[in-house]
């Protein structure tokens, strides 16, 4: 039998329907991968007895006949889904020991549907971060390294860098994400995997921490494009309990995959040619491009003219709306408590606060606070809803001359650990091409496109019209079957 | 309120809006974070800088334009007003830090 952790989401469903497994085999030789690659740092929590105990009810259910979407498929979980009895932290300190009393609802979905838990994937604290190095609990090491002999650590992309580094290097098939700016796509373009954000409000933000509540998005990262979709409607749907989700039905987009894209006009928006654009990443798109074309597309230009305005928009709205859901790390209901020597219950708020956060999120906490605080709220936070407006604008105008957009995922490949932390403004530059669809509430997806000449991994994206995932994960399962990006790291840690 | 961004004149505008040390330490209050001396130091040169660099939106004519506020149009829904959880005090209190009788429990704050 060939190594089960070769397979992806859809081989493992249907090789475990087909009895050609079990699906406690296939959870053993995941969990096997998980404990031999501590030196990625991926996990946070291993959840080795999740994983058995769902893949044990699988098999039970097939003697019995009866089979879910997802038995017999374990996956990782980003550490920003509350999972009921398993410790959740968002990487933060002042969530350490936290234990939800309560399942989220993405991560119910994905357990109803079948599938098991191989543990809490390690992330930028409270999701704040491109890079994976704001966790408390340690940098995640990129499975990757460049072919220049010199194995500098990289970094897996961030804020989902655990679950990208994890699917990427092996150990789990799939695993969750969550995108306020990115956080899905960029670190699957860094790590070679792909990765989907739906349209906001697809997935429910229950029991998931909240960074910027009108951003955040669960959504899908896996080695192909198909896995993606199989895990997308398992999480997507209904939930009275959030209060933006979306009341439709999820279509079935597994079942409507086609990756001819005949009469389908793609627009390539001439704003994200960026200043210092590196060549490689042109030569990407060139090619993004032409794969597109042999699918049968039509290809314009398109102008979306606010682009350049969106990283700064973005600055002001996501520290905003975190200083505001921040606020619920007291010191009192959960958490950390720093209750320094006859200290008073405010004394309290500030050292407990002081301690559990990192940098980066203090910083954003207090641009946050400035930019709502009387005096300033119009100047900054009501300026950058507006320029949203017109961000949002920019793309249902291109919308009407075209059905999809293509777009290098990232201005480069991954970068080294290190080489960027000390500035924050250079890091967030890296989510120049990802953030206007945020802004937007739009879907998008990161596609492998190629190597470049150090042998890193190079993400398309490919954003769509609100609620046409099927015309995103369409497009890129074209660009896939054409791209034939079958580079993997080489196995050294 | 009278600190307003205009186009045309970044340099102009940039000075009106940096923060300095005092300005620093009074968000941090209000946003219950304790910080050192040095932090402080450090946090207005990077505030300052990111601050500095969202001042460009200063350049966007957003006459007339209404502040976005939902991404994807979607009504707020009504429910019937009935009790749909409770009875789960145990469960609310498992992670408080200190916990007694029932309650969650803060240092004294009334003399």
């Amino acid at each position: 039998m060939s190594d089960l952790t070769d397979l992806g989401i859809a081989q493992i469903r249907d090789g475990f329907q087909a009895g050609d497994f079990t699906a406690r085999e296939v959870a053993e030789a995941f969990n096997a991968n998980v404990a031999t690659a501590k030196s990625l740092n991926a996990f946070i929590v291993e959840t080795p007895e999740h994983a058995l105990a769902a893949a044990d009810a699988a098999d039970q259910e097939r003697e019995a006949g009866a089979v879910r979407p997802l038995s017999g498929v374990p996956l990782g979980i980003k550490d920003l889904f509350c999972t009921e009895g398993v410790q959740t932290t968002a990487a933060s300190h002042i969530l350490e020991g936290f234990v939800p009393t309560y399942e989220s609802t993405v991560t119910e979905r994905l357990f109803v549907a079948g599938a098991g838990m191989l543990g809490k994937l390690n992330m930028d604290q409270f999701a704040m971060g491109s890079s994976n190095e704001t966790s408390h609990f340690g940098n995640v090491i990129s499975p990757w390294r460049r072919n220049d002999g010199g194995n500098a650590p990289l970094a897996p992309g961030g804020s989902s860098g655990g679950s990208s580094a994890a699917v990427s290097a092996r150990l789990a098939p799939g695993a969750t994400g969550t995108d306020t700016g990115g956080s899905i796509r960029q670190p699957a373009a860094f790590t070679g995997i792909s990765g989907i954000k739906p349209t906001y409000g697809r997935c429910s933000r229950w029991g998931v921490v909240s960074f910027a509540s009108s951003l955040d998005q669960a959504g899908a990262m896996a080695r192909d494009v198909r896995d993606c979709t199989i895990m997308l409607e398992a999480m997507a749907g209904f939930d009275p309990k959030d209060a933006t989700s979306l009341d439709l039905p999820v279509p079935e987009w597994e079942a409507g995959l086609s990756s001819d894209l005949r009469g389908k006009t793609i627009g390539i928006p001439k704003e994200y040619r960026v200043d210092n654009m590196p060549r490689e990443i042109d030569a990407l798109w060139e090619r993004g491009i032409q794969l597109v074309k042999d699918a049968g597309a039509n290809v314009i230009e398109v102008s979306l003219p606010h682009t350049k305005y969106a990283l700064p928009t973005y600055y002001i709205i996501a520290p905003a709306e975190a200083s505001s859901n921040l606020a619920r790390y007291d010191g009192v209901r959960y958490g950390l408590r720093d209750l320094p020597d006859g200290a008073n219950l405010q004394d309290m708020y500030a050292a407990t606060r002081a301690d559990g956060f990192g940098a980066e999120v203090k910083r954003r906490i207090l641009i946050g606070t400035y930019v709502l605080s009387a005096g300033f709220y119009d100047a900054y936070f009501t300026k950058a809803q507006k320029v949203r407006a017109l961000i949002a604008r920019d793309f249902a105008l291109a919308f009407e001359k075209c059905d999809l957009l293509l777009t290098p995922t990232a201005p480069s490949s991954a970068f080294a650990l290190g080489e960027k932390s000390d500035d924050p403004l250079a890091m967030y530059l890296n989510d120049v091409f990802t953030v206007p669809s945020s802004l937007a509430g739009l879907p998008a997806m990161s596609v492998p496109g190629g190597l470049d000449q150090a042998g890193l991994p190079l993400g398309l994206q490919v954003i769509g019209r609100p609620l046409d995932e099927q015309g995103v994960l369409n497009a890129c399962l074209a660009i896939e079957e054409r791209a034939g990006f079958t580079a993997r790291p080489g196995e050294w840690w | 309120m009278a600190q307003r961004l205009k186009a045309g004149s970044p340099a102009a505008s940039r000075a009106s809006m940096s923060v300095d040390t005092n300005i620093v330490r009074k968000i941090a209050s209000l946003a219950r974070i304790a910080v050192s001396d040095g932090e402080v130091e450090a946090m207005t040169g990077e505030l300052n800088n990111i601050l500095g660099w969202v001042e460009q939106l200063g350049e966007v004519d957003t006459d007339g334009i209404e502040p976005l506020h939902t991404v994807i149009p979607n009504q707020l829904r009504l429910r019937d007003d009935v009790i749909t959880d409770g009875n789960i005090r145990d469960k609310v209190l498992a992670n408080a830090p200190q916990a007694e009788h029932g309650f969650f429990a803060v240092p004294k704050v009334i003399e």
